[in-house]
């Protein structure tokens, strides 16, 4: 789960790293009244889950409230990538002297997190990842130890010279560190850390990846999900994984690989995949219903594919919650049942006694329900 | 011979009283397995599915000498229930369990290290070893015994591809599903250099999919490594950059892990790589053939 800037600021003035003070607004209004609270000129930054906001059009200036109020009416309801602007962050500006970059991520390869600073910010760390990568320091944290006093005095040499300032900037990394293994982070980052020009070190911009699997046991940053539409919600409440594609072809399938091949496979045979689908293992009949919920619910889906390998999924089940989504729901497109496995044959059973037919094969599954796609006949 | 599982594995099942664990701790009974006991706590002393229950896997482990443990246990208990099999010296834990927080299979993982043990996933179907032995939830009857190794990080998609070679008379030394978390126990490499010794197996499937860099390090170590023929498969061709496909571990982020970076570095190292699922059994009957 992705944070925006303002709730991972929040998170990170309350370990101690220097942010700029300001507040969120979701009016033009609100960010007067916050401008003219600051009292000095502030920025005014779109929160949206999407990198390149600045090219956008997305952070804007304001020497006094009433330029900050315009520049919000700019940017609010605003569309960057396709996601619509609903709240600013208005902070103070910052007179940056240098930036630089400070961030922590998994490192699957190393099975650790692994700390990374750079003299380059304030650009995509990627970028320079690639192409002036010798610009980028690592030390990898080691889970039992924590990040040691060390390894934040090499990342604060490598970003500043003046000792001072250094200690400022190992401190802060120390409590980035707090925050990513506290907070069960998959990304917590600085980019740009700044020193501004009289001298302080301040965290310009924050970014927070959040651990799904974590979010149980942090029920308060659960809370800061925004921005989700009602499908993906359904689909999250009743543990499926759902991500909405453009193609004609709902799916849904048991296990994240094969709901990959079969979107694949359907690639493969000259269409596209609606959706990506993984009703999971252990599949009740209700999340088979949810399912179809969300796929009927999408315009562009032309004929529905099932395709269930039964193991921990019992195939009975999904035939189950199959036959209770037809009753529920008024399917107008053609759908096409591929299932194997555990409890086949009774799954079969319930089908046919529904009226529904069934196919073993993948491929066979596939070519059917692009052909029905095209015919328009369920 | 196979690799991992066999007619010496005695297992243990972590969970066995809950509806997952009792369901597939009787399917694996039937397969032949020794599921030699049960572990929940609270209910020691207690019998399920025929197998005695013990409060912890220490006792289980001390009543019965097993060697491999099975964990069906729920996310928010899985860490431990993994962490208390290594302490009572189980060698080989199997766990299924999904959703795990990576900050705790990283703990795992040092741990295992430390200790010299193995984890199998988390997040995954399990271990087989077609006619002998099944540790985990996959359906046995789609296996046969045989002579290809299989590896993958998913769970349906490696029975779709073991189904085929079943159905093309392409049995199976053992078929293993690390699983689809970014951080596992076992990765490819390690399974491939269990395969190159194992005399039992002739050929290799290597499954991969869309996210991480493991496919790529195991690309390079077939090259290196392996004189096995290996015939690869990468899903998510077709999955958007930066969105999670499912699988913690199936996510395309910055650029990297992608399917056509895996499926050049599978081409580089000299693998056959299959367009579809289908075509696998094809390419390693090829493969065996030739050899």
């Amino acid at each position: 789960m992705n944070i925006h800037e303002y709730q991972a600021k929040e998170i990170f003035a309350r370990y101690g790293i220097p942010v700029p003070s300001g507040q969120v607004a979701t009016s033009a209004a609100e960010a007067k009244t916050i401008a003219s609270e600051l009292g000095k000129p502030v920025v005014v930054k779109a929160q949206v889950h999407v990198g390149g906001r600045g090219k956008a059009g997305g952070i804007k200036f304001g020497t006094t409230p009433a330029e900050a109020e315009k520049a919000a009416s700019q940017v609010l309801g605003m569309r960057i990538k396709g996601l619509t602007v609903e709240k600013v962050l208005v902070t103070t500006s910052i007179d940056v002297a240098t930036e630089s970059y400070l961030g922590l991520v998994v490192d699957r390869r190393a099975k650790r997190p692994v700390f990374m600073a750079s003299p380059a910010g304030g650009v995509d760390i990627e970028e320079v990842a690639r192409t002036t990568p010798e610009k980028i320091f690592k030390t990898h944290v080691d889970p039992c130890m924590g990040l040691l006093p060390y390894q934040s005095r090499f990342l604060a040499s490598k970003l500043e010279e003046d000792p001072k300032l250094r200690g400022q900037i190992a401190s802060i990394a120390h409590k980035l560190w707090q925050v990513f293994w506290e907070m069960d982070c998959s990304l917590a980052e600085i980019n740009p850390l700044v020193k501004t020009k009289d001298g302080q070190i301040i965290a310009l911009d924050a970014k927070i990846n959040l651990d799904d699997n974590a979010l149980d046991r942090h029920p308060g940053l659960a809370a800061m999900r925004e921005g989700e539409s009602e499908n993906d919600r359904m689909a999250r409440e009743m543990g499926l994984s759902y991500v909405k594609l453009d193609g004609s072809i709902g799916c849904c399938v048991n296990g994240a690989g094969l709901a990959m091949a079969t979107m694949d496979l359907i690639k493969h045979y000259g269409s596209e995949p609606a959706n990506f689908l993984d009703i999971g293992g252990s599949s009740s009949p209700e999340k088979v219903l949810t399912a179809m919920r969300i796929i009927c619910s999408d315009p562009g889906v032309k004929a529905i594919l099932f395709n269930i390998f039964g193991g921990i999924t019992r195939c009975d089940d999904v035939a189950t919650g199959i036959v209770a989504a037809l009753k529920e729901i008024d399917v107008k497109v053609p759908i096409v049942i591929r299932l194997t496995g555990t409890n086949e044959e009774k799954a079969r059973e319930i089908l046919s006694k529904a009226n529904l037919k069934t196919t073993t094969l993948m491929d066979e599954g596939v070519r059917q329900v692009l052909r029905m796609a095209q015919e328009g006949v369920s | 011979m196979s690799i991992l599982v066999g007619e010496k594995t005695r297992v243990i099942v972590q969970g066995i009283t809950g509806r997952d664990g009792s369901f597939h701790s009787k399917a694996m009974l039937d397969y032949g397995t020794k599921v030699v006991a049960g572990a929940t706590p609270g209910k020691g002393g207690t019998e399920c599915v025929g197998v005695p229950v013990f409060d912890s896997v220490h006792e289980a482990r001390k009543a019965t000498g097993a060697n491999t443990s099975v964990a069906y246990v729920p996310a928010g208990f899985a860490a431990d229930a993994v962490l208390e099999a290594f302490d009572a010296g189980i060698e080989l834990v199997v766990c299924i369990t999904e959703g795990i927080p990576t900050s705790e299979v990283i703990r795992i993982y040092g741990k295992m290290k430390a200790l010299g043990v193995r984890m199998i996933g988390p997040n995954c179907p399990g271990v087989i070893s077609p006619g002998k032995c099944k540790v985990g939830i996959m359906p046995g009857h789609i296996h046969s015994p045989g002579n290809i190794g299989v590896v993958s990080r998913s769970g349906t998609l490696t029975y779709e591809v073991v189904n085929q070679l079943t159905s093309a008379g392409l049995g199976q030394s053992t078929c293993i599903g690390i699983g689809g978390d970014p951080i596992i126990g076992t990765n490819f490499i390690d399974a491939l250099t269990l395969f190159e010794a194992d005399p039992e197996t002739k050929a290799v499937v290597l499954i991969g999919e869309i996210g991480g860099t493991d496919e790529e390090e195991a690309a390079e170590f077939v090259k290196s490594e392996i004189s096995k023929p290996v015939v690869g498969f990468i899903a998510g061709q077709t999955a958007p950059p930066g969105k999670r496909m499912g699988h913690a571990g199936a996510i395309v982020s910055g650029g990297t892990g992608t399917a056509r970076e895996k499926i050049d570095a599978f081409k580089k190292a000299g693998i056959a790589v299959a367009d579809i699922p289908s075509h696998i059994s094809k390419l390693v009957g090829e493969l065996i053939k030739a050899a």
